[in-house]
């Protein structure tokens, strides 16, 4: 009876053995705007691959950071590089890798108008300041001539909780306007002068759906899905660009000749006639060393496929790819990974 | 056997004891963790952290007075709404309804207190703040000279949470508060209209004799809406402001945790928010103390003047 027992243990023991070292489970967390894509790579390269299984929480970019910090997961995700003062908080060196590129776009509702509304950075932050309150603004029907604009208040709306939707917004009006760099500063979560808060993307979508003369800002997917009406906004060369996959990727190409080898670089206010100017790269985060080799070896091959086969589904799911020549950089940098 | 008896009783006890202790352990071990989490912010910001306005998490500047002030004018302000609400459904259910209709309503009363909050909050945000909104917007001129009503007509603000809650509590409250004046005995009704009472005094007599239970279940209901998270954020604004208007848009200590918490990953920041969790601890602890306090007074007098001119158990009439 004893060895009968000893022996069923022994060979499930064995049987848990070879089948945990055939699977390989790997996590990760982080940024809730590329969490489609991602999910829609991990489902094609465990296609490809049946073995290995990714599994990753969208709980946001800041959540993706301190979780990579604690070694809770294997990789984050964040739509905001990483601060120098987070790069030294970490146990070990964290490798930024761009995987795909998102835009961020102002929202709004204005009924009686139908035209797409234009609008210029500075316009926004003093919008968001709160110094621009009425749609009619001298300011705002300077950039729209030809559009009726009402006397309707401004309604701002803004996230309430931290995320890298928020960081790509301020990081660009911060560029292009001292003083709201000076009040509100960037983060993934700052002080706002002015406005109603919801949380994520579907909150401010809806707050800007319901309330009439609001003005949000969300992801380019998000306004594209919900099909809220958003604006142009006027880039750096003064042109007015509506947000697309070819005015993001405009965007990328631009900054991917100064591409810094550690990839932390913000391309908001890029310059360029066709750029779109508040677009961001969001990164895959990954310690240089890894510590369970098996999952370092996985997730180096996972990312190679989605730098290069991956990136064709980035286009139809409305994410712009990254340039050619960021991607070899990547690649070079994976490279470097220890996985043995 | 005498023996196995009292091992058994002891064991009883014991047992029974441990699960006791192990409860006030883990109110300890929360208010513990939540003190040592929070121990940077409570260094940093000390008593001024209760009296600040300013939440700034880019500049590391934090203060919960705007958090503070939202979780209770909302609380209050739904208890105003609903406590008369909740009593009259009490009052309806267990005295002056048919028979045939009190199984249905009673049904209906704890399926609403059963809907998840989040239900609520979605509810909120696309039936009752658009409806809010159109009230605030037709608020005649007059009214909106008087602070109390004052502001744009965002629909968003305290206005809707404080219904939205009402809405929450009044099913809560009205179960407990019903199931109270139905443990009322029989007998004490009967000798009320047997000395000549009219419908509305023994109601009144019933409400008095339950008045301990009554007052408990309105305190639950203020419990359940101190710590209303998801619902409230989503109708409420999410601005952290100190305001009396019923328009402007607020921000409740539940619900910023809620919200920022994920995200945060500046420790300073973390520790704030849990100090808020901290906060919202202590005065749901204190609220709870006092009205405790205040329905243990309750009851004592009833021993004295009013209690000997009540009806008394039937046993003492015989």
């Amino acid at each position: 009876m004893k060895n009968l027992f000893y022996s069923a243990v022994g060979i499930a023991a064995l049987a848990g053995a070879t089948l945990a070292a055939r699977s390989i489970q790997i996590n990760g967390a982080g940024a809730t705007f590329p969490a489609p894509i991602y999910a829609k790579w991990f489902a094609e390269y465990n296609k490809l691959h049946s073995d290995v299984r990714i599994n990753y929480q969208p709980l946001g970019s800041g959540a993706g950071i301190r979780q990579l910090t604690e070694r809770t997961v294997f990789f984050g995700a964040s739509d905001g590089p990483m601060t120098q003062d987070q790069l030294l908080a970490a146990p070990g060196k964290i490798l930024h890798l761009p995987t795909v590129l998102g835009g961020v776009v102002p929202v709004y509702n204005l009924p009686g108008v139908s035209q797409e509304l234009k609008f210029s950075g500075p316009v926004l932050a003093n919008i968001f300041l709160g110094k621009v309150t009425k749609w009619n603004d001298p300011a705002i029907t300077a950039l729209n001539p030809g559009v009726s604009l009402p006397g309707t208040d401004i309604v701002v709306a803004h996230r309430s909780d931290g995320s890298g939707t928020t960081y790509i917004w301020v990081d660009y009006l911060s560029k292009v306007s001292p003083e709201f760099k000076k009040v509100v500063g960037v983060g993934t979560a700052v002080k706002w002068p002015v406005g109603v808060a919801a949380a994520k993307n579907d909150g401010v979508a809806a707050i800007v759906a319901q309330t009439p003369g609001a003005l949000g800002y969300v992801e380019l997917i998000y306004a594209i899905q919900t099909k809220t009406a958003y604006g142009q906004v006027q880039n750096m060369n003064g042109k007015f660009v509506k947000a697309s996959i070819d005015s993001v990727s405009a965007a990328a190409a631009a900054a991917a000749r100064q591409m810094p080898p550690d990839f932390r670089v913000s391309i908001t206010n890029a310059p360029g006639d066709d750029v779109y100017p508040i677009s961001s790269f969001t990164w895959i985060l990954l310690y240089l060393d890894a510590k369970d080799k098996a999952q370092g070896k996985a997730m180096v091959d996972f990312m190679k496929w989605a730098l290069t086969d991956g990136q064709k589904f980035a286009g139809e799911m409305g994410y712009a790819p990254i340039p050619k020549t960021v991607v070899d950089m990547e690649m070079k940098a994976l490279d470097t990974i220890k996985v043995k | 056997m005498p023996v196995k008896t009292r091992l058994d009783d002891i064991g009883f006890r014991v047992g029974t004891g441990i699960f006791a202790v192990l409860l006030i352990a883990v109110v300890a071990g929360i208010a513990a963790v939540l003190y040592d989490d929070a121990s940077m912010a409570i260094w940093k910001f000390g008593w001024q952290f209760w009296q600040t306005d300013i939440w700034d998490p880019v500049s590391g500047e934090f203060g919960a007075r705007p958090f503070i002030w939202g979780t209770l004018y909302s609380s209050v302000l739904s208890l105003l709404i609903a406590g008369p609400i909740a009593l009259g459904i009490a009052i309806y259910i267990s005295e002056l309804c048919p028979a045939w209709l009190r199984r249905p309503l009673v049904f209906l009363t704890e399926l609403l207190a059963a809907i998840p909050s989040i239900v609520y909050g979605l509810w909120g945000i696309f039936v009752l703040v658009p409806f809010v909104r159109s009230l605030e917007g037709g608020t005649p001129e007059w009214m909106r000279s008087i602070p109390l009503f004052s502001g744009p007509p965002l629909g968003l603000g305290m206005l809707s949470a404080a219904l939205l809650l009402a809405i929450m509590i009044i099913p809560f409250s009205a179960s407990v508060a019903r199931e109270v004046l139905r443990a009322v005995p029989q007998a004490q009704r009967e000798a009320a209209y047997a000395l000549g009472a009219t419908r509305w005094e023994a109601i009144r007599m019933a409400l008095f004799y339950a008045r301990t239970g009554i007052v408990g279940s309105i305190m639950l209901g203020f419990g359940r809406a101190l710590g209303e998270t998801m619902a409230v954020t989503m109708v409420i604004g999410n601005t952290p402001q100190v305001s009396v208007s019923l328009y402007a848009p607020q921000y409740t200590m539940a619900a910023v945790i809620a919200n920022e918490f994920a995200e945060a990953a500046d420790k300073l920041h973390l520790n704030a928010l849990v100090e808020i969790g901290l906060v919202l601890f202590i005065i749901t602890l204190a609220i709870n103390a006092v009205s405790r306090a205040f329905i243990w007074s309750l009851g004592r007098p009833a021993k004295s003047k009013r209690a000997s001119r009540a009806v008394g158990p039937v046993t003492e009439a015989a």
